[in-house]
């Protein structure tokens, strides 16, 4: 048992804490974040150059091969400089869908470009009524000749401001929220009747809701079978929960470190804060909740790549679930353990502290995968 | 043992009622109730009309022009007020700088300050926290040395909430530096319009302008405008900080927030039903609900010993501290009732006025803003630990 990088994994992590550490200061981050995109282009081209945009794709794409260990390597380092770009939507989850779905024209239209971070994409997976049910979806696709017609609105759609490229699920079959009768669309953003609503999120990205009124694609746009998407993007979204995770550990690294510092160094009653019992017992207690989640993203992470199942399932449940909550103690502790200063906008952790609870928020939050957890208990 | 109002409270009740009925603005009311940002003039016009009622100064003696109201009709009060949108009376003029004038101040300071607080000429705020001075607030370095008819002041203050309206502020400065840090703190009235004061705004995490730090450069005080006696200014202040703590455990505004929340989940949907019949979801709902109750009781406890003549002490410290963590258990509800739509933050939705789509509903925008902005609430008015100092050792002894 080891539960240590190889030396491959180390280099990887290596590299991407060298480019965030020279190219992400704090003070950067609120400038991209201020940016019509929402990131830094600059950044992305970066990751892009390095290959690390092609770390979970095989090597005829120009890809590393990287599996959870891997991603899980580059997401935590990203999300320890509260990295924007959409390393979580482009790469690991459109890469996925269409690594996974896609036909070979398909495949190689797409692909190498999402690999070499030439073709940015998202993924809109989630509508207004949807809260995380990836299966609640009411966007219909009609046959339409050789085509399909779409019409509804996907959600919250995160980095869809910016993408070339937009994967959409839709109904072709059956009533809402069924499994089965889901279908997986690419479309361009460019297409006649697609409107998008972009807006900043409170943790400094920016997303929007796409609208689609009688958006006209061909017969390539669908991505795999029609009608049988539901297992794909219960797949991919579960590759993702483990990368969401990979980065959240890297935020409460950060949080922590901060946290302590602060402990350390603010002085009250003439001593340092930190020789406050009930001071030192709750960042006992973070570094408790940081310990827990970074052991469910290493496991995580372990079965991301893993065929499916309903150990694979849970485990990733479990793990969202964690995280969500231990990124929720550590955002609501720490602030309180700084005390105002950790709830002002020109300190970093106040950045921290917001996106630890906005990762709640993203492919189901804590309570949301307990009951996920929870059937699976009763199933199996 | 009896819990119910007598009947001149519940007459009392439906005066507050009919009065809240036909004079608080809607406008002002919407604002409050769907978390808004009132401005500076949503304050002042709420003002007037209670001034001209005779109920904005409820701590006042009546000859200063106060309202003389029992514990308990402050409750109702303040129970009817948030149900219907009041918006929270600024407490910096009316509720602190206002008692510490009545009881410390001399004839002069009380003639020239009293009626400007209730005509809202004056808008004051607080100066006590410092940089190196929060929960130690006694270490606080501002100083203030005398020169001739004036002090001239030097420091700085922070945690100013809402300085950038006041033309007014009362500092704790220190005049003495040879004895006891409790020992050499005055209370000082300043004019913000005096040169040498610097206002500069703090930026919350939310994106919010609600405090600020004060500079003071050789600011020129004149001696007139010191509380009291020169050094004893330590007293005046904790006497001011009991009226501080009473009321921050916010039971009234957690009981609207509930409503809110209840509201809220019953259109957001889950699985195609709507979320409040979600059964985890109403079970958290259930059981901060549930939580309130308990709190509102032990509310009410201590108002019915004061009202019997007692003094509330510790208890509501106590209070402080659960009424803090309930009210932030219901907003953490709220941004969890949004799931995704937590994300976005559409500020053109706070404006009562837009009058656009909304993004999911007419009440999301203000709620993951706010559930972050209201992580102050168990930081301020003393922190939630420094309330567990004072109760373990006024109530427990330890």
């Amino acid at each position: 048992m080891d539960f240590r990088l190889n030396e491959e994994q180390q280099m990887l992590q290596d590299t991407v804490a060298r480019l965030v550490r020279g190219e992400y200061s704090f003070e950067k981050r609120l400038e991209f974040s201020e940016t019509d995109a929402g990131f830094s282009e600059d950044f992305w081209k970066q990751l892009g150059e390095l290959g690390l945009t092609a770390v979970p794709f095989s090597e005829e794409l120009g890809g590393f091969g990287g599996g959870g260990v891997e991603v899980q390597s580059v997401m935590t380092e990203l999300g320890k400089g509260l990295c924007l770009e959409p390393y979580l939507q482009s790469v690991i989850l459109a890469g996925g869908l269409i690594g996974q779905s896609g036909n070979d024209s398909q495949k190689e239209q797409w692909l190498a470009g999402i690999a070499a971070g030439e073709l940015k994409a998202a993924v809109g997976l989630q509508e207004p009524q949807s809260f995380y049910s990836l299966n609640d979806v009411e966007t219909r696709a009609e046959k339409n000749g050789e085509g399909y017609v779409l019409n509804g609105r996907k959600a919250v759609v995160i980095g869809g401001q910016c993408a070339d490229l937009i994967l959409v699920s839709a109904r072709t079959a059956g009533s809402s929220r069924d499994s089965d009768g889901i279908s997986l669309f690419a479309i361009s953003p460019e297409t006649a009747g697609v409107e998008r609503r972009v807006y900043p999120t409170i943790d400094g990205s920016k997303g929007c809701d796409i609208t689609l009124t009688n958006v006209q694609v061909g017969a390539d746009a669908l991505l795999g079978n029609e009608g049988q998407a539901s297992n794909a993007i219960e797949y991919q979204t579960g590759r993702a929960i483990a990368a969401l995770c990979a980065e959240a550990v890297g935020v409460m690294e950060v949080a922590n470190e901060l946290t302590l510092d602060y402990l350390k160094q603010r002085k009250q009653f003439g001593v340092p804060i930190g020789k406050f019992q009930v001071l030192q017992h709750r960042m006992v207690d973070m570094m408790s909740e940081l310990e827990q989640a970074r052991s469910m993203a290493i496991l995580a992470a372990s079965v991301a790549d893993e065929e499916q199942s309903d150990e694979r399932r849970r485990i990733l449940a479990a793990a969202k679930n964690v995280i969500g909550r231990s990124g929720q103690f550590i955002s609501e502790k720490g602030i309180q353990s700084h005390g105002g200063i950790g709830m002002t906008w020109e300190y970093n952790f106040a950045h921290y502290a917001k996106r630890l609870v906005m990762i709640n928020h993203q492919l189901g939050d804590d309570d949301f995968h307990l009951e996920r957890y929870a059937t699976l208990l009763q199933a199996s | 043992m009896n819990m119910n109002y007598t009947a001149e409270e519940l007459a009392f009740r439906d005066e507050v009622r009919a009065f809240l009925d036909e004079k608080l603005p809607a406008d002002i009311a919407a604002k409050v109730k769907g978390f808004r940002r009132l401005s500076k003039q949503d304050h002042q016009r709420w003002q007037k009309i209670l001034t001209e009622q005779g109920w904005y100064a409820t701590h006042w003696p009546e000859e200063y022009g106060g309202v003389k109201w029992t514990p308990v009709q402050k409750h109702i009060w303040d129970e009817e007020s948030c149900r219907y949108g009041v918006p929270r009376s600024i407490p910096f003029g009316v509720n602190m700088v206002a008692p510490v004038i009545i009881k410390f101040g001399n004839e002069e300071q009380k003639q020239q300050y009293l009626p400007r607080i209730l005509s809202g000429e004056d808008w004051w705020c607080q100066g006590y926290s410092e940089p190196g001075a929060g929960s130690d607030l006694a270490s606080l370095k501002t100083r203030a040395v005398r020169d001739g008819d004036h002090y001239i002041v030097n420091g700085q203050k922070t945690w100013t909430t809402l300085g950038q309206h006041a033309n007014m502020i009362f500092c704790l400065v220190r005049t003495n530096t040879e004895v006891k840090a409790q020992e050499g703190i005055s209370f000082l009235l300043i004019d913000m319009n005096t040169p040498g004061i610097t206002v500069r705004p703090i930026i919350t995490l939310d994106g919010e302008h609600e405090v600020n730090e004060v500079f003071f450069e050789d600011v020129k005080v004149p001696v007139e405008n010191l509380v009291g006696e020169e050094d004893k200014g330590w007293t005046y202040a904790k006497y001011l900080l009991t009226y501080e703590r009473t009321g921050l455990a916010g039971i009234g505004l957690s009981k609207a927030a509930l409503s809110h929340l209840k509201q809220l989940a019953s259109r957001r949907l889950k699985n195609g039903r709507p979320l409040i019949e979600d059964p985890a979801f109403s079970q958290r709902i259930s059981q901060v609900e549930i939580d309130l109750t308990a709190a509102a009781i032990s509310n009410l406890r201590i108002i019915a010993s004061v009202e019997g003549g007692g003094v509330p002490g510790a208890e509501s410290s106590m209070l402080k501290v659960k009424g803090t963590e309930i009210r932030q258990a219901i907003n953490d509800l709220a941004r969890r009732a949004l799931g995704p739509y937590a994300l976005p933050f559409v500020e053109e939705e706070l404006d009562l006025s837009y009058e656009g789509e909304f993004l999911s509903d007419e009440n999301a925008a203000p709620l993951s803003a706010q559930y972050f902005n209201n992580r102050k609430l168990s930081i301020f008015g003393g922190s939630n630990e420094i309330q567990k100092n004072i109760v373990s050792k006024m109530i427990l002894g330890l």
